[in-house]
């Protein structure tokens, strides 16, 4: 069992948490996940890590409520404790060189894009970093974004803070004055990395896109964190949890992987009414 | 000492009715009685050079084992084959015994074998239902042994080192002990709560589990020498699922054997009220001939699916399934689409409405019909497609079911660890690897094989393991 020793409400439906977990807090790097379990019989969920605390032996976490694991979750409190927590899985996001890059990040994409643009900062890269949402009140890691970027860019889609407009309106001003980044890391929705990718396209600059698909075991056992890389013609076989989370932005198939990330949305949509009812019915 | 009994056929296995069973759960085989068990172990001639035993990759003591049940002491039964297996209410439900000990019995030349499986899986049952003594945890001889994985080959590996006083952790990857025995093998063949007896056991004895450790990630193998442990056998089991590389295989609604029979067995989505969800009802197609294809087979059919296929490209006598696990598939209702081979996986899509609920998802899998030609350099006969013999499949479901390639996550992570061509960890006839200390055996060896030949890797190691710490 794995304590829970802090919990933060970032927003509405954004829950930041804190576990005990020494083994994994020893190892992990920006860009690689963890899997855990919130009870027995519960479901396996792949979340990406926040950051890490090795002296104190906790692994940060950011999740956004939207089905009935991480509504079972968002009910757990400092002091509970999980079933399972199993990590770091996923090969680290590589940084090794970069001087000067840009950090497209959108809604809870933004947690697992905040560590990366942390170790970049402390590593003397310039960073850049755009962070997108869809309204004021989803906001989240705002100020720890500006302690490491040099220039940063809030986007909101009804323009209700920040700019308005989505995060590639900023990219694609900052690509077509000239700014030259070695790398465009970028981590959110699938949709919206799909089009960081094609407005990246006409100005080569290499992108790195963060894939989080459906899996169950994490170590290349299931297969089922399958996706499609366009490698020079040829299509390849890859499996998110050993081969990524990270890939070629250019070589992803996202048609694809927005298609299997569909597989069972009615099953979820169903599984999250049913446990609301369930806690509805606890306070009652 | 009474006369053997000569009937020609072994008794009967007690099952469930195939078409009750065909719609639960609930184990197929249901084991002999004791007045059965007594009158099958009859049947044993007691043979002085004991072939039988030859035959067993763990070397049991059969007619020794047998002689005890002829007198009525199950529990000694049990005691003699603990002796040689670590797990053997597993190994007397799945072990193909056909091709291994009962291969070799005399009575198999006129007649039937004995039924050594049956026996082994009754006096393992006995045991687990009268026996309720805790095994002697034996003294500590102070060495520190680490296990990766506790499939079938590390459990071995583990008990047969705790009976020897040895220190033993075994790292699990995943939330549950076992290894394929929970994840891979469905409860109709290998309820859980027997493997979960089994581990239970090798606990008793003195062998700690550290589920959710993924060595190669949390830690590493020179990590655990740096902990403390002398010596470490590696058990991680086979690894990445195949796929065809046909066009299609991205479409929902296509698994591999190993999502699908996870999601149902360790993620229990063949209970009522399951978290993790699978594709149930509707009509599936598993792709391959092999024992895992039979599992995920009958799984789709427990799960509700109106009708299910194997399909696979060479003919009945070259399919690589146990006999038995291909009758009851049979006998159940499962159609074996033979010397057919898939080509590509249409999907659903309805142009009027991207949105759809269906787009995206299996339709029907395009096949070509196989014949077979000329033997290739193993003897078996090549197949060969027919022209002009394609025709569609309507399914809603497709399991590839085509074996899988080793995980790299061990050996990226340990240095100077060989492996061969195919990813398989090389070791010696001790299963010792290129590392010192370090050894290996199972499916991470071999790669996809059995649970018995395994577990038999596992024994040798751990042999080679206490030699290599007693020096």
């Amino acid at each position: 069992m794995y304590k829970i020793v802090d919990k933060k409400v970032l927003n509405p439906t954004v829950v930041q948490l804190q576990v005990e977990a020494p083994l994994v807090a020893n190892k992990a790097k920006p860009g690689q996940f963890i899997i855990l379990r919130v009870d027995e019989n519960g479901e396996r969920i792949p979340l990406t890590v926040a950051g890490v605390n090795k002296d104190a032996g906790t692994v940060k976490i950011i999740y956004q409520i939207v089905g009935s694991t991480t509504e079972k979750l968002s009910h757990k409190e400092a002091g509970d404790f999980l079933q399972d927590f199993v990590g770091p899985l996923g090969v680290a996001t590589h940084l090794e060189g970069l001087k000067k890059v840009c950090i497209v990040g959108g809604g809870v994409g933004c947690a697992i894009a905040m560590p990366i643009a942390e170790a970049l900062y402390q590593m003397g890269a310039d960073v850049t970093s755009i962070i997108g949402f869809r309204s004021k009140d989803l906001v989240i890691l705002e100020d720890e974004f500006a302690a490491c970027s040099k220039v940063l860019r809030l986007m909101t889609d009804d323009g209700s803070y920040g700019e308005k407009g989505n995060v590639t309106l900023p990219l694609k001003e900052m690509l077509a004055r000239g700014e030259q980044f070695d790398m465009i890391i970028t981590i959110g929705p699938l949709i919206m990395m799909k089009f960081v990718v094609e407005t990246a396209r006409p100005f080569n600059v290499p992108v790195t896109a963060s894939m989080n698909p459906i899996m169950i075991d994490g170590t290349g056992m299931c297969g089922g964190c399958r996706l499609t890389l366009n490698v020079d013609g040829k299509k390849v076989t890859k499996f998110a949890c050993v081969d990524g989370p990270d890939f070629n932005g250019y070589e992803i198939d996202f048609d694809e992987a927005m298609a299997r990330g569909r597989m069972y949305s009615q099953f979820e949509r169903h599984a999250h009414k049913e446990t609301c009812n369930l806690f509805a019915k606890e306070v009652q | 000492m009474t006369r053997p009994n000569m009937s020609p056929t072994r008794n009967v296995m007690p099952t469930q009715d195939p078409l009750i069973r065909a719609r639960n759960f609930k184990e197929v085989a249901l084991g002999y009685s004791e007045e059965t068990a007594i009158d099958e172990a009859m049947r044993c001639l007691n043979c002085k050079n004991m072939p039988c035993v030859e035959g067993c990759p763990v070397k049991i003591h059969i007619p020794e084992f047998i002689s005890k049940i002829k007198e009525g002491d199950f529990e000694g039964a049990y005691q003699i084959i603990s002796k040689s297996s670590s797990l053997p209410a597993v190994c007397g439900r799945v072990c193909p015994q056909e091709t291994q000990c009962e291969s070799k019995c005399v009575r198999g030349i006129k007649g039937e074998s004995v039924g050594i499986g049956r026996l082994e899986r009754f006096v393992a049952d006995w045991h687990n239902t009268f026996c309720l003594d805790a095994p002697v945890r034996p003294e500590s001889n102070g060495h520190k042994v680490a296990v990766v994985g506790s499939g079938p080959s590390g459990l071995t590996c583990a008990g047969d080192l705790a009976k020897k006083g040895y220190d033993v952790t075994v790292f699990e990857a995943l939330h549950t002990a076992g290894g394929v025995l929970v994840y891979g093998i469905p409860e109709f063949r290998l309820p859980k709560a027997i493997v979960a007896k089994e581990v239970d056991t090798l606990k008793k004895l003195g062998v700690k589990i550290e589920t959710n450790v993924v060595i190669g990630k949390t830690l590493t193998v020179d990590e655990l020498f740096s902990m403390g442990f002398e010596a470490v056998f590696i058990g991680s089991g086979a690894g990445l699922p195949n796929f065809m590389g046909i066009p299609g295989e991205a479409l929902n609604g296509v698994y591999s054997a190993n999502e699908f029979l996870t999601r149902s067995n360790l993620m229990k989505a063949y209970l009522s009220c399951p978290e993790t969800p699978i594709m149930k009802g509707g009509k599936v197609a598993v792709v391959g001939g092999g024992n895992v294809a039979m599992d995920a087979a009958r799984s789709a059919l427990r799960l509700g699916a109106d009708k299910v296929y194997i399909v696979y490209r060479r003919s009945m006598d070259e399919l690589p399934a146990r006999k038995e696990e291909v009758e009851h598939a049979q006998e159940e209702g499962i159609e074996f689409r033979l010397l057919c081979n898939p080509t590509e996986i249409l999907g659903y899509y309805n142009p009027d409405d991207p949105r759809d609920a269906k787009n995206g998802f299996v339709k029907a899998m395009k096949c070509v019909k196989m014949e077979l030609g000329e033997p290739d350099e193993k003897g078996r006969r090549r197949p060969v497609v027919i022209p002009d013999s394609e025709f569609e499949l309507e399914v809603d479901t497709v399991i590839m079911s085509i074996g899988t390639s080793p995980n790299p996550l061990i050996k990226s992570t340990t240095e100077g660890l060989e492996v061969n061509r195919w990813g398989g960890i090389v070791v010696n006839e001790d299963g010792l690897t290129s590392r010192s200390g370090v050894y290996a055996g199972g499916d991470a060896v071999t790669g996809a094989a059995t649970v018995i030949s395994a577990m038999g890797a596992g024994k040798i190691a751990a042999k080679a393991i206490d030699e290599f710490l007693s020096k």
